[in-house]
């Protein structure tokens, strides 16, 4: 029941394991640390910005980190991040997540977000700004 | 000569034109959520007025909050005191352009009934790590990259095409401070044909 309250079905099919379709390139840190520079007008590993901080992402739910101001639309979301529902928002946050306020397209390319989310597993628990 | 422009000036009816144009495109997101499986959503859809106008609003505001942490940025960079000039006149003038942005943004929110975001009493940078200019330069420069592909994403969510022109000409003014802080930190100033 849980599932059928998530956000979209998107969403609802990668969180219940359905084909999610993430998994067909393994990933590449190394580009993906190149890719997330397309997050840093808004975004940093540490500290809240114009987007929620990203250390802790995996396993975590969306929408949880306090101390940020989220968008209804996220605030209300019943998922928590993990590969598959990484891939579904970056492919198009706003069509996957009707009204977030992360007004950016996407990433279209899905070696580019799987290489971005490899990078993002790595950073937000291993790198030194985490583990602070 | 440099001539100043006012990128939104096509803008200045958007208000009326948004009445005319409203009705047709909340069908289509009416529709969207409908192929989606979720009537509820389709019908809260349906209801909200100007859906696309909120839209619009969300992303402006998203791209005001991140250039007025660019001029509070600029700020720190300008006050280290590690910039001599003339890395120094470059910061305050690309600070006063990101004012610019700012300002254009807000009146934008404002003219299409939203509420403009305000800066916030404190930024949080990385300052332990700025400890010569080409340390501040660099973050300025990466900065100004992210701002690139910030617009470059916000380009074509634009449910007002003239929002997207205007975004669009925004964004030409944040790769020339990425292209001269990377000449000024001695890099090449273009590394590639196409932003991402
Ligand atoms: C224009 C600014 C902007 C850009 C660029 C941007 N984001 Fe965001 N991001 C946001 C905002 C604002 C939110 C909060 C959204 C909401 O509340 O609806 C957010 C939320 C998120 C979330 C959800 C986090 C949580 O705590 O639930 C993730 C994950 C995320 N962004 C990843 C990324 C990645 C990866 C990129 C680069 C490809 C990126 N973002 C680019 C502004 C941005």
């Amino acid at each position: 029941m849980r599932c059928a309250l998530a956000v979209t079905l998107a969403l609802l099919a990668a969180q219940c394991g359905i084909a999610a379709g993430s998994t067909a390139f393994p990933g590449d840190p190394a580009r993906g640390a190149a890719i997330y520079d397309r997050c840093i007008a808004c975004h940093a590993l540490a500290y809240n910005r114009t987007g929620p901080k990203h250390c802790g992402l995996f396993g975590r739910r969306a929408g949880s980190v306090s101390g940020f101001a989220y968008s209804p639309a996220m605030a209300r979301a019943k998922f928590t991040w993990n590969a598959e529902t990484l891939d579904r928002f970056l492919e198009n946050p706003g069509r996957t997540l009707p009204g977030t306020t992360m007004g950016y397209a996407g990433i279209a390319d899905p070696r580019e977000r799987a290489d971005l989310i490899a990078w993002l597993r790595q950073a937000t628990t291993e790198s030194p700004d985490c583990r602070r | 000569m440099i001539v100043r422009i006012n990128p939104f000036a096509a803008l200045e009816d958007i208000g009326r034109r948004r009445f005319i144009l409203g009705s047709g495109a909340l069908l289509s997101a009416s529709a969207v959520a409908l192929l989606a499986g979720r009537p509820a959503l389709a019908a809260e859809y349906g209801k909200k007025k100007g859906a696309d106008t909120q839209s619009d609003i969300r992303i402006l505001n998203t791209a005001l909050g991140a250039e007025l942490e660019a001029i509070a940025a600029y700020g720190v960079g300008a006050g280290s005191g590690l910039l001599q000039k003339p890395a120094l006149d470059l910061a305050l003038q690309f600070q006063g352009q990101h004012k610019e942005h700012a300002d254009v943004l807000a009146k934008t929110v404002r003219k299409l009934g939203g509420t403009p975001v305000e800066a916030k009493s404190r930024y949080e940078f990385p300052t332990e790590q700025l400890k010569t200019q080409a340390d501040v330069l660099g973050f300025a420069a990466g900065l100004e990259k992210g701002a690139v592909s910030a617009y470059l994403g916000a380009v074509p969510l634009f449910r007002e095409r003239e929002l997207a022109r205007a975004a669009a000409s925004i964004l030409g003014d944040e790769a020339m401070h990425w292209a001269v802080l990377r000449q000024a930190l001695g890099e090449n100033p273009v590394p590639a044909a196409f932003v991402s």
